[in-house]
């Protein structure tokens, strides 16, 4: 049995990926890169859950995994269907084009 | 299995920074679904089998087919073509399958080793994973089944009425719409 993986580097890892997501939102203006980085931003959380659950060998941390994959499958599928409608609205993928709401 | 973990690290945070980096959104999905596939196998090192599973077969699996759906919905128009030859060269994919290639030596190895179980301060069973979702989170769980139906009847919304519109715009042209034609004329650059 070899000595376990360090709850800190598995932290490190999340922060950094979530840390590259928000990255990717601030920077890109493509609404699909924009959906892609806060993938990478939710997916980054569930692993910070995961790490502390397997720090503890609790079960809760997968379990708030679950939640967290079904707030991005719910997420994805409104936001895509969002981006077929910019697209369809605007005849462009800049979020930028739809800043301003026509109430 | 501790190397396991720090390849896969590394493999999952090149992969999330050519996400971010790339212009080709094709490209960027390779890539992002090479680093939920690197997660997956932290997942795994980490003693969290049942989430690594998910992880592939959900995030990976189905989420990013969602993705390429709605990528290759919106790659309409005479450039598309062009585009498509551009997929095809080898610098395109090159770049995701080293990476996806390190994840799968690290599969062999163990399973060459056989020592599938997790070095974690205890694996947690998908067994333990089910007790605690219907029991103490039963709430949480309902909640997410009406979350998911929401955003099943909230893409249906947006879909329909985006089909609904260009069938009127292929009708009678366009502009006659409250917020839809304003916002055509409006910012069409």
């Amino acid at each position: 049995m070899m000595a376990s993986i360090p709850m800190e580097y598995g932290l490190l890892l999340a922060g950094t990926l979530f840390a590259l997501g928000l990255i990717g939102v601030l920077v890109r203006r493509n609404i699909v890169f924009i959906l892609m980085s806060l993938e990478i931003m939710l997916n980054a959380t569930g692993l910070a859950f995961v790490t502390a659950g397997a720090r503890w060998a609790q079960a809760d941390g997968q379990v708030m995994y679950l939640f967290i994959l079904s707030m991005a499958a719910a997420e994805v599928a409104v936001g895509l269907a969002l981006v077929l409608k910019l697209r369809s609205q605007f005849k462009t993928l800049d979020a930028d084009a739809a800043s301003r709401m026509h109430g | 299995m501790n190397a396991a973990f720090y390849i896969a690290a590394a493999v999952a945070v090149i992969s999330t920074l050519m996400v971010i980096t790339r212009l080709n959104a094709i490209h960027a999905l390779l890539y992002l679904i090479v680093s939920l596939l690197a997660v997956a196998v932290i997942f795994f090192t980490l003693g969290a089998a049942f989430a690594a599973a998910l992880e592939v077969i959900t995030y990976a699996g189905a989420i990013m087919v969602l993705f390429v759906f709605v990528i290759m919905l919106l790659n309409m128009g005479p450039q598309a073509t062009a585009q498509e030859s551009q997929w095809l060269s080898l610098k395109s994919w090159i770049g995701p399958a080293i990476l996806a290639l390190i994840l799968v030596g690290e599969l062999a190895f163990i399973i060459a080793r056989g020592s599938l179980r997790a070095p974690a301060p205890g694996p947690v069973e998908p067994k333990q994973v089910g007790e605690a979702l219907f029991g103490p989170y039963l709430l949480g769980v309902e909640l997410a089944s009406l979350l998911l139906l929401a955003g099943m009847v909230g893409a249906y919304h947006l879909g329909r009425e985006w089909g609904a519109e260009i069938e009127r715009e292929g009708a009678r042209g366009q502009g006659d719409k409250g917020t839809g034609g304003h916002g055509d004329n409006g910012i069409n650059v």
